[in-house]
């Protein structure tokens, strides 16, 4: 397990946790010890975790335990998924991968950002960072799906989308835009997920849905703080003021109505118990299909485009 | 001898050396920085007579190149900006937007209205980049989305001139929202069968370039525009290596697939003109 620096007080609790563990299982009789430990960690966990400030999020939002886009498609589908790869144009993108995937017999469209856990994942992900490829095969899957009339399911986790060359080549900016489009009219269900990193036109790009939720402890804006704070201040020092001003955070997206729910992280974060944290999202994802799939898909439609329709703040006086 | 030869170009005159000449007489181009009257230039739509530089300009300029005189209604001007995250980096949003209004004499980083062009009414957004560069925040998304309205009610073709350095950081993901809500707008244009041709110029990027800019029935751009997702200067840092001649510059993109025509600002109402004639007939 990695803890980071404001978890260490968790961390000293686990290792005493787990060093008198091994002596009860020597046949010394720690149970009180036990159960006294387990309650200060519970307590210690409550602790840090109900005041975590924006930036902490941003930090526990890429912990390299937290579960990945193919962690939450292979356990909520019970490794019943096909993936599926290619834009049928240029090549496949390894930072998007997408499939089929059922859940409890029901055919899902499953898309998502994929990170990497070492460093050589990492470099055959691209960090998450997807090339206009990508966003290309993520619509070629949507309008499969919406061929066939299956409910699509977005994961979004991604630093950006990739800012090379090459990406500009082939013309990023495009391609987002046609998916921002074409997403607003798919007849189908789409159910978006942030994750983990919710950064700018790279998520917007498979982020437009019926139901937008976003995860406890992900973020979601327009720009890193990291980048913001580059800008804004000509330093990378001010992240952590960043993070605060851009109101990124699940709470504030809900509170703004930009997204319309947030999925509660077991106590400890999605890091430290990823299964627990997958089949919440499970339940999640179910229970707002059979919502949606109530509506005739004009009604969908519209809601969607009227949803993103009255986005913004502003002032209208004469 | 080469210290005789002049290594870097466009060496200038330190300020204090220079003599003081009556303000808005002459331009100097910015790129060969040859000097013209300025009347010459205007006349010229400010594209330099000597490179065939095109140099920025501001919506009012655009709207008396392409609208017919006196043509143009201004419509939505009473949608500003606020500042609900309460947002401050070096200085808060809220005096941004002061010192925006106050230096540019603009509402936003946007005008929206209807114009005549010849004899055909359309629904003009320009934007403009001596507001916050130009920046994409809740008043653009609101302005445009309400733009199309208008289009789809009055069957009035549109032309957004955008000139953006991507979405508005102040506003956050409220900015970021406005990719999806004009594109959500312009799918409802698109339903209704009403053409939309989309104006790139120097610059377009982000948040334009990833939703209304590329999504015109037809892209046009100006010539040597710079248009791209990412900016020069971090794609640059990305590669780590120097980028070719001519990237994201509007050849570029034209060659790449990703615009219709170049067309040149004396030509632009006319070449528009035509257009909307093929639209129409």
């Amino acid at each position: 397990m990695q803890y980071l620096e404001f978890e260490k007080p968790i961390e000293k609790l686990v290792d005493k946790l787990i060093t008198i563990e091994k002596l009860n299982s020597e046949g010394v009789d720690t149970k009180k010890t036990i159960a006294d430990l387990k309650l200060k960690i519970k307590n210690k966990r409550n602790e840090i975790y109900s005041s975590l400030t924006p930036w902490q999020k941003v930090q526990l939002s890429r912990h390299p335990q937290r579960p990945y886009t193919l962690d939450y498609i292979l356990q909520i589908t019970n490794g019943n998924f096909v993936e599926l790869h290619g834009d049928r144009s240029f090549k496949d993108d390894k930072a998007i991968v997408g499939g089929w995937g059922s859940i409890d017999k029901k055919t899902y469209m499953f898309i998502g950002q994929q990170k990497g856990r070492n460093t050589k994942e990492r470099q055959f992900r691209n960090f998450g960072m997807s090339n206009p490829e990508g966003y290309r095969k993520a619509l070629r899957l949507m309008k499969m799906a919406e061929k066939f009339n299956k409910p699509i399911v977005c994961f979004i986790d991604t630093p950006g989308a990739y800012p090379g060359l090459e990406a500009e080549e082939r013309g990023q900016g495009q391609a987002i835009a046609n998916n921002i489009i074409e997403m607003c009219k798919l007849k189908t269900q789409i159910i978006c997920i942030i994750i983990g990193e919710g950064a700018s036109g790279g998520a917007l790009g498979i982020g437009v849905g019926d139901k937008i939720l976003m995860l406890e402890n992900s973020w979601y804006s327009v720009i890193s703080p990291e980048n913001c704070s580059t800008i804004l201040w000509r330093s990378w020092d001010f992240k952590e003021k960043a993070a605060d001003s851009l109101k990124l955070t699940a709470e504030n997206m809900y509170n703004l109505n930009l997204v319309d729910e947030i999925i509660k992280e077991p106590l400890g974060g999605a890091h430290t118990f990823p299964q627990k944290t997958i089949s919440t999202v499970k339940k999640k994802i179910q229970s707002h299909y059979n919502e949606l799939s109530k509506l005739s898909l004009e009604e969908l439609i519209n809601k969607r485009i009227n949803k993103f329709t009255e986005m913004g703040k502003f002032k209208n006086k004469k | 001898m080469s210290w005789f030869k002049r290594i870097k170009e466009g060496i200038t005159t330190s300020t204090r050396q220079k003599k003081e000449t009556p303000e808005g007489l002459w331009h100097k181009c910015t790129n060969c920085k040859k000097i013209i009257p300025f009347e010459d230039h205007k006349k010229n739509y400010f594209v330099c007579s000597y490179c065939d530089h095109h140099e920025r300009i501001s919506s009012n300029d655009y709207i008396n190149i392409i609208c017919e005189k006196k043509s143009f209604t201004e419509l939505f001007k009473e949608i500003k900006s606020i500042d609900p995250l309460n947002f401050e980096d070096k200085i808060s949003y809220s005096l941004r937007l002061k010192n925006a209004t106050k230096k540019s004499g603009l509402d936003d980083a946007i005008k929206t209205g209807i114009g005549k062009i010849g004899n055909d009414s359309i629904c003009l957004a320009c934007m403009d980049f001596e507001f916050i560069g130009g920046s994409m925040g809740s008043v653009v998304g609101e302005k445009i989305s309400r733009l199309i309205d208008v289009c789809i009610k009055k069957r009035y073709p549109l032309i957004i001139i955008s000139k953006s350095g991507g979405a508005r950081m102040m506003e956050a993901a409220l900015s970021l929202m406005q990719l999806a809500k004009t594109s959500a707008k312009l799918h409802k244009l698109s339903e209704n069968k009403i053409p939309y041709i989309s104006l790139l110029t120097d610059p377009t990027f982000g948040g334009a370039t990833a939703s209304f800019s590329m999504l015109g029935d037809v892209n046009i751009a100006e010539p040597k525009a710079l248009i791209g997702f990412a900016g020069p200067r971090v794609v640059k840092e990305t590669i780590g290596k120097d980028l070719p001649k001519g990237f994201q510059t509007s050849e570029f993109l034209l060659e790449k697939g990703f615009l219709d025509f170049i067309v040149h600002r004396k030509d632009l109402k006319v070449k528009i003109k035509k257009l909307l004639v093929f639209f129409k007939n």
